[in-house]
């Protein structure tokens, strides 16, 4: 059962295996253990990039192919959902309308990119994505009177997920729509993660990591490379926007911050080489990771920057402002020392 | 650059070798595009002024771009944090003018451009230092992993950017013109503002140094030919590494060159100057040819015409016009402008 709901790609180490059942464990019952809103978003947060990650990953990890446009598919999903549930009021349709649109425009692009960008050099494509993302996020912050520009959109979200308190549950509590909006996130987000697994664990997938290895001799072997490199972009491209629809479902809000900027780029550039390229795992533990050690990082270096006032120049490396520098040489050390990640670390030891 | 022909007669006396075939369709396109813009902007006052900015903003771009894209032909290296040295040159130039406010403010044309030549100067010094640096920390232990070089170098980008703000602070800084450089000088009714003249001969200063090295030096040669085979090149007992650190030196000065020129240009600068430009400089490259100089010329005088115009007409989706122009050269030629051979 366990077996083939994983497609057969089981985790391989017994600490690997402790650690998911726990992560596993933790966000399915987040309502339940944090009342908190702090704890809760990031319950959230966990969820939605463990889709964002892991489709990422089947691009970066399974098929080799770096793409800068990742943020540019997850906006979409943000502001199709939040675009039209903002001006079509706030109903069930209307979010399954915005979905379908968005779903539908970040698959012609990408299909579109990877057939101009994948077809001549795989290194056209880093540079391809880097330019169309950058022209979306620009558009989007420009043509303010329908995306609601650098400031975005606050939207509702359909009645059942805003109600009060909806039943009394004995040793529980009231059940909110709060509860009910979490539950539809994380289990949208475990569907999309269990589909990922089989992805990469059916023949389609074992196609991909032949063409990671030596695309040259997958082709010679008959597998027409240009076919599934595009097939991989349009899927982790869907899966974006999938994750992108959770995030605006979740945050009643969209914008160019919060999905477009560079930053959420990196830091899930970040999440999949932390936790280990070409590993499905690798999305869980890395976004789990990334995201719980970002909420209390960035306390941490305020404290540093504070006791070390008296020194020159260390607040300045210390102030919470520059944790993206941290990450940076985190990242550049992981690429060289840790290519496998977590994962692979563990499932070596 | 030049598409080369290498078919030899069956038999008989050797045939001359075939002359270079020129290839001057994409030259074609400059005019084309200047002329397609005149009817849409109507005022011809005001398109000889964009004309002119975009030359001017091109020869910027190139100035960038010359060396990303040779440091690719060359070694098959993709640098993406090539924008750190623009935004790195910006700021040292930056630093320089500040002591030197009273030359900068003088009205003499010679203190004036005595101070920029210092700061430029400056500029090309530290990036080419730091570029060194970059080689030899973060690239070379990535030789031939298209996907590790893009990955370590997008990381450097960030900590390099993010390392701005730890020496220079994150506020916008100005950087104010000298004042001999400032205003505009009135032909008949067209303005040209004299700073984009300046941009203009020291980008086609570059140029014409660049052709001269490659064309007419043995170092010129040998990077060509190493651009065109490098196993070649080893085969004959060059080194091709040091040549490779040289030319990713040269690269990285000129792209503080350019990085001053261009914070000159905005006068103003924020460290986000180098993401900021860096994505034009791709678009460029790309259209131009991976690894073609005289491509990368073209096209970032092309791409700067359609920033120009577009700005001008419809200044929402400028940077969306130019993939428009990226994606309709690539379907005409899909390696580019000039592909280089052997690539």
């Amino acid at each position: 059962m366990i077996k083939t709901l994983l497609s057969g790609d089981l985790p391989r180490s017994r600490l690997l295996s402790g650690l998911l059942v726990l992560i596993l464990a933790t966000l399915a019952a987040a309502p339940l253990l944090f009342p908190g809103a702090q704890a809760i978003n990031t319950a959230a947060k966990i969820c939605v990039f463990v889709v964002l990650v892991a489709s990422y990953d089947l691009l970066l990890g399974y098929t080799g192919i770096v793409s800068f446009a990742h943020t540019m598919f997850y906006g979409l999903g943000g502001y199709g959902v939040g675009l039209a549930l903002y001006s079509w009021g706030p109903t069930w349709a209307s979010a399954l309308a915005g979905l379908t649109i968005a779903l539908f425009a970040g698959l012609a692009l990408a299909f579109l990119i990877g057939l101009f960008s994948l077809r001549v050099r795989a290194i056209f494509f880093a540079m391809v994505t880097l330019a169309v993302a950058s022209a979306f996020a620009i558009l989007a912050a420009q043509l303010s009177s329908f995306t609601g520009g650098e400031d975005g959109r606050s939207f509702r979200i359909p009645e059942l997920l805003r109600a009060d308190a909806l039943i009394e549950l004995p040793f529980v509590g009231p059940i909110t729509g709060r509860t009910i909006t979490y539950y539809v996130v994380f289990l949208s987000a475990l569907a999309s993660f269990l589909g990922a697994l089989r992805i990469v664990n059916s023949p389609f997938g074992r196609v991909l990591q032949a063409i990671r290895e030596n695309d040259f001799r997958a082709e010679a072997l008959g597998y027409r490379t240009i076919f599934y490199r595009t097939s991989a972009n349009c899927l982790a491209a869907g899966m974006a926007v999938f994750a992108g629809a959770l995030n605006s479902l979740w945050f009643r809000y969209t914008g160019p911050d919060t999905t477009l900027s560079f930053a959420i780029m990196l830091d899930i550039l970040l999440m999949v080489v932390i936790g280990g390229m070409g590993t499905m795992y690798g999305a869980v533990i890395g976004a789990t990771l990334f995201i719980v050690a970002q909420n209390y990082l960035q306390k941490l270096m305020g404290a540093a920057a504070k006791s070390t006032e008296a020194l020159p120049l260390l607040p300045h490396l210390l102030h919470p402002d520059r944790w993206l520098l941290w990450l940076g040489v985190l990242f550049v050390l992981s690429v060289y020392f840790f290519p496998t990640g977590i994962v692979g670390k563990l499932r070596q030891g | 650059m030049v598409e080369q022909d290498g078919a030899t007669a069956a038999g008989g006396a050797p045939e001359p070798i075939p002359a270079h075939r020129a290839d001057y369709l994409p030259i074609l396109l400059v005019p084309l595009l200047a002329a397609v813009a005149l009817p849409l902007i109507a005022n011809p006052v005001t398109w000889i002024t964009l004309t002119i900015a975009a030359l001017a903003m091109g020869m910027m771009i190139f100035v960038i771009a010359s060396g990303l894209t040779l440091v690719f032909g060359l070694m098959d290296v993709l640098n993406f944090g090539h924008g750190a040295f623009i935004a790195i040159g910006a700021y040292l130039a930056m630093t320089t003018l500040i002591p030197l406010a009273d030359w900068i403010q003088a009205d003499q044309l010679a203190l004036n451009l005595a101070a920029l030549g210092l700061a430029i100067l400056v500029a090309m010094a530290g990036t080419s230092v730091i570029g060194w640096a970059f080689e030899r920390v973060i690239i070379m232990p990535v030789y031939g992993q298209h996907l590790k070089q893009i990955l370590i170098t997008t990381g450097g980008l960030i900590v390099a950017e993010q390392l701005i703000h730890v020496f220079w602070g994150g506020d916008q800084k100005p950087m104010p013109l000298p004042t001999a450089l400032r205003g505009a000088i009135t032909i008949g009714d067209v303005a040209v503002e004299k700073y984009r003249l300046l941009a203009m001969v020291v980008g086609l200063a570059v140029f014409v140094a660049m052709l001269l090295v490659l064309n007419r030096t043995k170092l010129g040669l040998l990077v060509r030919a190493g651009v065109e085979n490098r196993e070649m090149v080893e085969a004959l007992g060059y080194r091709i590494r040091r040549l490779f650190v040289a030319v990713f030196v040269a690269g990285s000065a000129l792209a503080g060159l350019g990085g001053t020129l261009w914070a000159l240009y905005r006068e103003t600068l924020t460290a986000g100057i180098g993401s900021e430009v860096i994505v034009l400089v791709f678009i460029v490259i790309i259209i131009g040819g991976l690894g073609s100089i005289g491509g990368c010329f073209l096209a970032s005088v092309l791409v700067a015409q359609v920033a120009n115009y577009t700005g001008y007409l419809a200044p929402k989706v400028a940077l969306a016009s130019n993939i428009l122009l990226m994606v309709i050269i690539l379907m005409w030629r899909p390696q580019g402008l000039y592909a280089v051979v052997g690539r």
